[in-house]
């Protein structure tokens, strides 16, 4: 074998695996920034930075439950709209009561929109987490339907007095005169002011990806992932696999509910109904093309695949189909040996180039 | 403390069974009595009594079907026992689930090998380690020193487990692509990582050859010694049973048979009807 021992050899491996995601991040954020200097960007890719921020965050979400513990959830949607509705519930209250600078409403707006994201994580994740495989992939689907409908019928306005809910009509909401509604039910919520910028979608992706990987890379990681590759195993080894499924399922609730609010605030309307069951499957393809489990794989696919449909429009009307055919032609060549033989070919000479040091 | 079987002397003790004498004013790190689980209308295990002395090697032998891994999952508390007490340590395990089970001092090997197929063999132990690493979420999250300082700790002590099998070159190997006899001794390096009190082997010689065995037999006499632990195994090898259990219960049909040293079990009557009169066909054909 001939390895060399060195303290902590493997997570050196991981940290620079971690490393060249922020790299990643970062180059993009480099290339976007010139490209917008010099005129480069269309208009209508512009307006995709932010939604891309915020889905590369839903994809890392996402990989958290499905790829790290590997459970499968078909209602992420659900509490990104958690993030997104309270966050605009909180800026635009903040906004009446006079806090006009964007960044400290945007800040609040994400850290109040992942608290709440938690908290619906919680609750879902009692029931949701008792049961395995198929069954919760259905429950889940399921919740994220049910967050939909009560965002639906969800009033709410600022006045004076302070923030006033409803779930029948505006009506009921007994605001005071001067009052301003800021969730309209199905309408959604209205008259945002945009408070999102793509610096801040790029802090927030670094961020998540710091938390993620150090959560990853920790005994709490290490114990989530023991559970995904033998539960029985797990619990005889006295791990409380109730509790870590738990910390897995509600740190992604809250990542996904962050990524909500930078959406929501980039946007004057948002509608509940942006974030349906479709919104959970796009999310869901990111982290399955990506790679399960790859964190690298499920920033380029989330940002690939936003961009794309941009692309295709000069394709008009045969986008979409063109798109899904992208997607069908990814999907096996990255799950073809020859394919993947040749990119370890490539990235085994990369790495020695580098030193050499993961021969395995 | 001797290694012969044949030289251990045995003293009664309350309760179900003797131990060593040896263990002599411990009390028995495990007991169980009139131990019992229905699955349905079917008994699967009835009356089963056992004593483990502090630093015994126990053996639980029976044909296929006897119900030995029935009793392994009751110990562990895989399944809930429908009668009878267990008693881990001097506590009793009424109510507890696995994990607590494992924290009050029980680990176990699986008959049919469970590792983390995608983790490391370092990770793996790691997982033993779970519990005696002393950090927090917030403190990995934000990489304060402490985190530095219980990995560091850990990874020392995932290294020296592994070495009891000569296993620590082979840390930032992937578990499942180990050849089968060294998944069989990490998930004994895993179980002994979570610092038990007992220790429970499912045919830990299962797949091994002779001259494995022979080494196997050797290390699970070097695990008592070093751990001061007791050890009790599900094993079909009479050579690896005769040659290291002080004391054998033999398990037909859930009920215990018969209960004695190596010599009393070979020349018991009961044993041989019921056991050793099928092993030339039965027990080579399962492996």
């Amino acid at each position: 074998m001939g390895k060399k021992i060195n303290f902590l050899g493997k997570t050196n491996k991981n940290s620079l695996m971690g490393l060249i995601n922020f790299g990643i991040i970062i180059v993009f954020f480099a290339v976007v920034t010139i490209l917008k200097g010099a005129g480069g960007l269309t208009n209508a890719l512009e307006g995709q930075l932010i939604p891309i921020c915020a889905y590369i965050i839903m994809a890392l979400s996402l990989n958290l439950v499905v790829g790290i513990s590997g459970e499968l959830s078909l209602g992420h949607a659900g509490f990104m709209s958690v993030g997104a509705f309270t966050g605009v519930i909180v800026a635009g209250a903040m906004k009446y009561n006079g806090v006009n600078a964007n960044l400290p409403r945007l800040i609040v707006a994400i850290v109040l929109g992942a608290i709440l994201a938690a908290i619906a994580g919680i609750l879902i994740g009692i029931p949701v987490l008792r049961l395995r495989g198929d069954y919760l992939a259905i429950v889940t689907l399921a919740f994220g339907e049910i967050i939909k409908n009560v965002l639906n019928c969800l009033y709410v306005g600022v006045d004076g007095a302070g923030l006033h809910f409803s779930v029948t009509d505006e009506a009921h909401m007994d605001m005071a005169a001067g009052g301003t509604t800021l969730v309209r039910g199905p309408m959604g919520a209205v008259g945002i002011t945009k408070a999102s910028s793509f610096a801040a979608g790029i802090v927030l992706i670094l961020l998540v990806l710091f938390v993620i990987q150090n959560l990853v890379n920790s005994r709490t990681g290490r114990a989530i992932m023991a559970i995904r590759d033998n539960r029985i195993a797990a619990e005889a080894s006295g791990i409380n696999v109730t509790k870590y499924k738990m910390i897995a399922f509600v740190t992604s609730a809250a990542i996904a509910g962050s990524a909500g609010a930078l959406y929501a605030l980039n946007y004057s309307t948002i509608v509940p109904k942006k974030f349906d069951f479709n919104t959970s499957i796009l999310v869901l393809v990111f982290v399955v093309l990506g790679g399960i489990g790859n964190m690298t794989g499920s920033i380029i696919a989330a940002a690939v695949l936003t961009i794309l449909p941009e692309l295709f429009r000069q394709f008009q009307d045969y986008r979409m189909l063109v798109y899904a055919i992208v997607l069908i032609l990814v999907m096996i060549a990255t799950n073809s040996e020859k394919i993947r033989a040749l990119w370890k070919r490539f990235t085994g000479l990369f790495s020695s180039k580098k030193g050499g040091s993961v021969n395995e | 403390m001797s290694n012969n079987p044949n030289e251990t002397k045995y003293i009664e003790v309350p309760g179900p069974g003797k131990i060593p004498e040896r263990d002599r004013g411990k009390r028995p790190v495990l007991e169980a009595s009139h131990l019992g689980i229905d699955f349905g209308g079917l008994t699967a295990v009835d009356e089963f009594n056992i004593a483990i002395g502090a630093t015994e090697i126990g053996g639980l032998i029976g044909p296929n079907g006897a119900g030995k891994t029935t009793v392994f999952n009751l110990l562990t508390k895989v399944y809930q026992p429908t009668r009878g007490v267990i008693m881990l340590d001097g506590k009793d395990t009424h109510g507890m689930n696995t994990t607590q089970a494992n924290q009050a001092g029980i680990a176990r090997t699986f008959q049919n090998i469970r590792l983390f197929d995608k983790l490391t063999v370092e990770e793996n132990v790691k997982i033993g380690l779970h519990n005696s690493i002393g950090y927090h979420l917030p403190s990995a999250v934000l990489r304060l020193p402490r985190y530095w300082k219980e990995e560091k700790k850990a990874h020392d002590r995932a290294l020296e487990l592994l070495d009891i099998f000569d296993m620590a070159d082979l840390a930032d190997v992937r578990s499942s692509s180990l050849p089968y006899g060294a998944q069989r001794r990490l998930e004994i390096v895993r179980a002994l990582a979570t610092n038990p009190k007992v220790l429970l082997l499912d045919e830990p010689a299962a797949g091994m050859n002779p001259s494995e065995t022979e080494e196997l037999m050797n290390n699970i006499r070097k695990i008592r010694d070093t751990f001061n632990i007791a050890v009790l195994l599900i094993e079909h090898d009479m050579n690896l049973v005769m040659g290291i259990c002080e004391n054998i219960i033999v398990l037909n049909f859930g009920k215990i048979i018969a209960k004695g040293t190596p010599s009393e079990i070979q020349s018991n009557p009961k044993v041989i009807e019921a056991y050793l009169g099928n092993t030339a066909e039965g027990e080579e054909a399962d492996g």
